[in-house]
């Protein structure tokens, strides 16, 4: 039982990580109607921008220091924030009317370039650069459980901000306007919606998120590197797509599976070295069943 | 293409392969290895294009069968003998076709995106099994693999995959691939059944995908799991964007460059692979409906 309650909270946090990504791909996809292969790569600029960031904000804060932590989340979601709206703006907007396989290349070469750029030996290098401890490492024992201080972290966050995220699509003006280019985009421009602009924020919003799952997961990991993105990114795409994709509560679900899942098959003694395989063999078992995703409308073919 | 003559063209490319293998051992060795990457990545887009291009079917696990081809072949060259090399080849694409039928018949259900991202994890599944099995060298993978793959055997392979493709895609079968790929209901409503046409572009697809991974196998002498991920998938995907979703020539000019535009920019070192995913940017915006396609089209755009 304890092993059980243990898994599921490692678990937890890991799935807010992913479901924190998956978030991005589903918005861009709501607006877009394609998938952003660049986006776990803003995962990974976040990871290198609070790499960067850490040692100028404990100067700042104390070190260690949760105000130092999360002045440098908020610093690397922002600058993230602004890659991701450049991104757009020079990558894709020029090619808003093509059709989405166009697109849709056109961001696996965005991903490679950023990939490429940033492993170059001027810019970050391929090697491992360890991550700076940002908050306290502290383990607090709740009757034989023990839950590390970044998991609490995660856990916090990631619910404020999938309820942040939850207010703005339903409760801002922009959040109608984005609810509205995602139903129909030439209708929202013809009630006066600047489609550009949500676009812009979507891809902003997307991007932030990316930033704060990019730090909480370099502090679990070993390091980073240019290409830490790949994996973290390939699950919270497949979360996206479990949850149904463009449906912002069935990325958080999804992610948050994904994490279990993917914790619960790494637990179990033989099947840890399959752990990988696991998470897409159940994906591939929900999608057979429910071919729109979990919380997904199936659509008609209307002929 | 043409249908008409293709046997013949056929021929020629056979015996044209022929010729310049007999006279291979007095060419650089380099320019060989890379004649031979190319005939490889030839097979490998020209396959995922019946399935991706004519069939309009979006897969992102065609790696994948180039692993199950390669390591299964492989592994039966080592237990057997050099001469068995032939028979490994078909062997592995056998392989890989069985493992397409495994995969296609209950995932061709599924459109769009949701096909994409089964067939991206059963492409990552596949390389999680081979980092796993003691029998295929776990995470190293197989290592001394005789070196059998001449440019014969690659050239020839990719005429009779070109060769093949385009006679099924001319012939009066083959028209319901690109049906399916219109209009799905279209199709099931003048008797084309889209499962099955969907399953038989995938299983041959996958055939020649395994061939080309036997091949390679014997050609690098190494086979290793990592090689095999999501990302080589995608390098085939962009193959069969460049050259024109469902253009078979086109098709095999983008594999042609693509697997040459790398080796070229070789004297710029460590920027190569930058210059070559802004190439890909640039032809995206530049070229959107492929980069080779001209005269009409024959089937519509997605």
């Amino acid at each position: 039982m304890n092993w059980f309650l243990q898994q599921s909270i490692n678990g937890l946090a890991l799935g807010s990580i992913y479901a924190l990504i998956a978030l991005g791909y589903t918005m861009v996809y709501g607006v877009l109607r394609f998938i952003n292969f660049a986006h776990s790569d803003v995962m990974m600029l976040g990871a290198f921008a609070a790499y960067f960031l850490a040692p100028p904000m404990a100067k700042v804060f104390s070190a260690q220091s949760y105000s130092g932590a999360l002045a440098v989340m908020v610093l690397s979601a922002a600058i993230c924030a602004i890659i991701g709206i450049l991104i757009e703006i020079l990558a894709y907007r020029p090619l808003r009317r093509r059709p989405k396989l166009t697109v849709l290349i056109t961001a696996i070469g965005v991903s490679l370039f950023i990939e490429y750029t940033c492993q170059h030996q001027s810019v970050f290098g391929a090697a491992t650069r360890p991550f700076p401890k940002l908050i306290p490492e502290r383990d607090f024992q709740f009757g034989g459980l023990s839950v590390n201080s970044s998991d609490i972290g995660v856990l916090i966050v990631t619910a404020l901000l999938l309820a942040g995220m939850w207010w703005i699509v339903q409760r801002t003006r922009v959040g109608v306007a984005m609810r509205a280019v995602s139903f129909n985009e030439r209708a929202a421009a013809l009630m006066g919606v600047n489609i550009n602009r949500i676009i812009s924020f979507t891809f902003g919003l997307g991007s932030a998120l990316a930033a704060v799952a990019g730090v909480f997961f370099s502090m679990r990991a070993q390091g980073i590197e240019p290409l830490m993105g790949v994996q973290p990114g390939l699950r919270a795409f497949t979360a996206a797509v479990v949850g149904g994709i463009g449906n912002l509560p069935g990325a958080a679900l999804g992610g948050i599976l994904l994490g279990l899942l993917e914790t619960f098959a790494g637990g179990v003694p033989g099947l840890s070295n399959y752990r990988d395989g696991i998470s897409f063999a159940i994906l591939i078992l929900i999608l057979l069943f429910k071919p729109a995703g979990l919380l997904g409308k199936a659509q008609v073919e209307k002929v | 293409m043409k249908a008409r003559g293709t046997k013949r063209w056929l021929l020629a490319a056979l015996a044209a392969a022929f010729v310049i293998s007999y006279f291979s051992p007095h060419y650089n060795r380099y320019y060989l290895g890379v004649a031979m990457d190319v005939g490889i990545a030839i097979i490998m887009a020209v396959s995922l294009n019946l399935i991706n291009g004519y069939t309009g079917q979006f897969s992102l696990g065609h790696a994948g069968f180039m692993a199950v081809g390669g390591f299964t072949a492989a592994k039966l060259t080592l237990v057997t003998s050099d001469a068995m090399f032939p028979v490994s080849l078909v062997f592995g694409g056998l392989m890989a076709a069985i493992t397409g039928l495994i995969v296609g018949v209950p995932s061709l259900r599924l459109r769009g995106d949701y096909l994409a991202i089964v067939t991206l994890g059963f492409g990552e599944i596949i390389r999680v099994i081979f980092q796993n099995s003691q029998a295929f060298g776990a995470a190293t993978g197989l290592t001394g693999i005789p070196r059998l793959t001449t440019i014969f055997w690659v050239w020839g392979a990719a005429a009779v995959t070109v060769y093949v493709v385009t006679s099924m895609v001319n012939s009066t079968y083959g028209r319901g691939f690109i049906c399916v790929h219109d209009d799905e209901v279209a199709a099931s409503a003048i008797g084309v059944n889209p499962t099955r046409y969907k399953v038989t572009a995938f299983v041959t697809g996958a055939f020649f995908a395994g061939v080309a991974g036997a091949l390679y196998a014997h050609q690098k002498s190494v086979m290793q799991p990592d090689g095999f991920g999501f990302i080589r998938s995608i390098d085939f995907v962009v193959m069969v964007i460049l050259g024109g979703m469902g253009r078979t020539g086109g098709v095999i000019a983008a594999a042609v460059v693509l697997t040459l535009l790398p080796e070229f920019l070789r004297q710029f070192a460590s920027y190569r692979m930058i210059i070559y995913s802004l190439l890909i940017i640039g032809l995206m915006m530049a070229r959107p409906q492929g980069l080779f396609s001209v005269g009409k089209k024959t089937t519509a755009s997605v």
